[in-house]
């Protein structure tokens, strides 16, 4: 049976999915938990009632935009794994401009989600050059920035930024700049429509321009662009830069964008992780700007089921991002049905 | 024959500079108040664990395969290590099963890049990840704590002392597997196998040796080092285990590898000044009227940013094997 491109990818990341949910109920029945009880919870806390579906919306925000990060990158041909520090950035200038500019409701909110986009691009810029002039790999690089991100953004809220009557987060950002909550009582903001501006903005970049299309082309083939030369540097700093936008719009929806807190914790505990969860659902949605908004209403059903899941079944949410990474795992191995499909023939 | 020669007063001078250059940067750090004893014997147990994973890495990408995936072995490794510890009452028993998880996860990691063709910048990169989840859920199962186990002391594995010296039976195992790697690629048969099959798989396999066979004995080295130093960090080093024990440590050795150009050796040298970066930071977090100065949010920079300097200035145009990162397919 001869599969279209286009439904062998989606049959891979089903698959992938499959063996996720399969190895991590084998991570349950080993610690005396009930799968079926537990992936049960875990989708009526996903979708049981219309605020559920709201909160895994709310969880998917910044996860398109984080896995818009990794897809950019990996469309052309870059491991761009700087996400989780690019993001703790863009929310730290969310909160310093939304929480000191006092400006007229609609200009507050945009100034405070530029300030993110931009320090955030700034930050993924310095890899990107290093790449580029000395050809450090993103990969390494990257996760440097993003360990001195963590200490320098949890040093600012600290010493800098912190608010007076609290010493575990920082200041508030004012309701100036905040995003307007959709629906009484949700966390889902109008921060969303951002979002999703974005990442077909960023499809509209990739497919429709010159600079996409050699982007896309360098992704696709990095022998050839190798033996045509070096890479091409507007590609590594077109990719950073549409990626770091991304995560800088992900850090600050985490503040400007969801209820109630409107300032971020010195434990940086309301964006943490974030970052690395947005590999996986980059990779379910085989990096494609449309494809990454899918998953990440996937990947926010698992966050949000998850503390249902810890509630009712006892199963700990933690659980969730073992399950993502083996998704990942599986994912890397694109032969993996056909091995399956001779292997279930015999 | 000259150029021989040539090559070897480069060397010597290399190692001199080196030499003279750790003497200055303790003489200078002695100055300002810090004692340079303890950055070394604190830059020493930093190595380790950097020196294990760099080298397993080397062995395992001179074979082809490229495992990103070392943070993640490293992390589970040092919690496995302590529930191993903690089963067989024994803090040696914990370095083993540390060593065992760590070869269990590079042979599904070289199974997975052999067999299954996969791309192994991903598969490390899921492993990474299912570490970040994992090990959380592993403290909270086992242990009902979320994130931080201290290890019993009569577990620990501590340092000796020679001449007051405090050095680790680790650190000199892996300064001798280092050694011993060197030599094994170099001068051995096995050693030549590896190599080519990372430079030439068909040519290897038209002499009729298995190549998946091969490298998967380099993942599984590769992981089983990598499995030990995690092991050691948690039992040998600090005596506990948090759930960030790793820290970008994976990261940090695969930087070392790059700075090698895949010679042992070499990787240990760059581990080494890793480590001791690492023991500047402890060093002055700890040391009282310059701990004060400085805000330890800039001195848990200084590993980090040392990465990124070294890296940035050191990388030339070293040369990786033909077929790295890619599987070997049979005509």
């Amino acid at each position: 049976m001869k599969l279209s491109s286009r439904t062998k990818a989606v049959a891979q990341s089903l698959f992938a999915i499959t063996i996720g949910l399969l190895i991590g109920s084998l991570l349950m029945i080993i610690f005396r938990f009930n799968p079926f009880n537990a992936y049960y919870a875990l989708f009526v806390g996903a979708f049981g009632s219309l605020s559920d579906v709201l909160e895994t919306l709310a969880f998917a925000v910044p996860l398109m935009l984080t896995g818009l990060t990794f897809a950019v990158g990996v469309r052309a041909g870059l491991f761009n794994i700087g996400a989780e520090g690019q993001m703790y950035l863009g929310a730290l200038a969310a909160v310093v401009v939304g929480g000191n500019l006092d400006l007229p409701f609609g200009l507050g909110v945009v100034c405070a989600t530029l300030a993110g986009a931009f320090v955030s691009l700034l930050w993924s810029l310095t890899p990107a050059i290093l790449k580029v002039t000395r050809g450090v790999h993103e990969v390494i690089s990257t996760i440097m920035f993003n360990w001195i991100a963590f200490w320098l953004t949890t040093y600012l809220i600290v010493y800098h930024f912190g608010d007076p009557t609290s010493a575990e987060r920082s200041i508030r950002v004012l309701p100036s700049a905040r995003y307007l909550v959709l629906f009484e009582g949700s966390t889902l903001t109008t921060v969303i429509f951002v979002a999703v501006a974005y990442c077909v903005f960023v499809y509209f970049i990739l497919w429709g321009t010159k600079a996409g299309y050699e982007l896309r082309v360098e992704g696709a083939n990095p022998d050839a662009g190798r033996y045509a030369g070096i890479r091409d540097w507007k590609t590594v700093l077109l990719a950073f830069m549409l990626g770091g936008i991304a995560s800088g719009v992900a850090g600050a929806s985490q503040i400007i964008g969801r209820p109630p807190v409107w300032s971020f914790y010195a434990t940086l505990g309301n964006v943490a992780g974030l970052g690395f969860d947005g590999l996986g659902v980059a990779l379910i949605g085989r990096n494609h700007p449309i494809g990454v908004i899918v998953a990440s209403i996937f990947f926010g059903a698992l966050i949000q089921g998850s503390r249902y899941m810890q509630y009712n079944a006892g199963v700990y949410f933690e659980l969730v991002r073992a399950i993502t990474g083996i998704i990942i795992i599986a994912l890397s191995v694109p032969e993996a049905i056909t091995i399956f499909r001779k292997w279930a023939r015999k | 024959m000259s150029r021989l020669s040539n090559l070897k007063t480069s060397r010597s001078i290399k190692i001199a500079l080196g030499a003279i250059t750790l003497i200055t940067v303790l003489g200078v750090a002695g100055l300002f108040g810090l004692d340079s004893k303890s950055i070394l014997e604190i830059g020493l147990l930093a190595m380790t664990p950097l020196a294990l994973t760099a080298v397993g890495e080397v062995v395992n990408e001179k074979a082809g395969l490229v495992n990103i995936g070392l943070e993640g072995i490293l992390l589970i490794s040092a919690i496995i290590g302590v529930v191993g510890a903690e089963m067989f009452g024994n803090g040696y028993f914990g370095l083993l099963i540390g060593l065992i998880s760590g070869a269990a996860i590079g042979f599904v990691f070289g199974v997975l890049s052999i067999y299954g063709k996969a791309d192994q910048v991903i598969t490390g990169i899921g492993i990474n990840v299912f570490a970040l989840g994992f090990i959380p859920y592993l403290f909270m199962v086992l242990w009902g704590v979320p994130g931080i186990r201290v290890v019993p002391v009569e577990l620990h594995v501590p340092a000796f002392s020679i001449y007051l010296f405090r050095i680790h039976v680790v650190t000199i195992l892996a300064l001798a597997i280092a050694v011993l790697s060197y030599y094994m690629l170099n001068k051995t048969p096995l050693g030549l196998r590896i190599r080519a099959a990372g430079e030439q798989p068909t040519a290897l396999d038209v002499a009729g040796v298995r190549v998946d066979k091969i490298r998967l004995i380099a993942a599984i080295y590769g992981g089983a080092l990598c499995g030990l130093g995690g092991a050691f960090m948690s039992i040998g080093w600090f005596g506990s285990a948090v759930k960030e024990i790793s820290a970008g440590r994976g990261f940090i050795a695969l930087a070392c590898v790059v700075f090698s150009g895949l010679e042992p050796l070499l990787a240990l040298v760059g581990a080494f000044i890793f480590g001791l970066a690492g023991g500047f930071a402890t060093t002055i977090a700890i040391t009282p009227g310059i701990k004060e100065t400085i805000p330890f949010y800039f001195v848990n920079m200084i590993p980090y940013i040392t990465t990124l300097v070294v890296v940035t200035v050191a990388i030339g145009k070293k040369r990786f094997p033909r077929e790295s990162g890619k599987p070997y397919r049979r005509e």
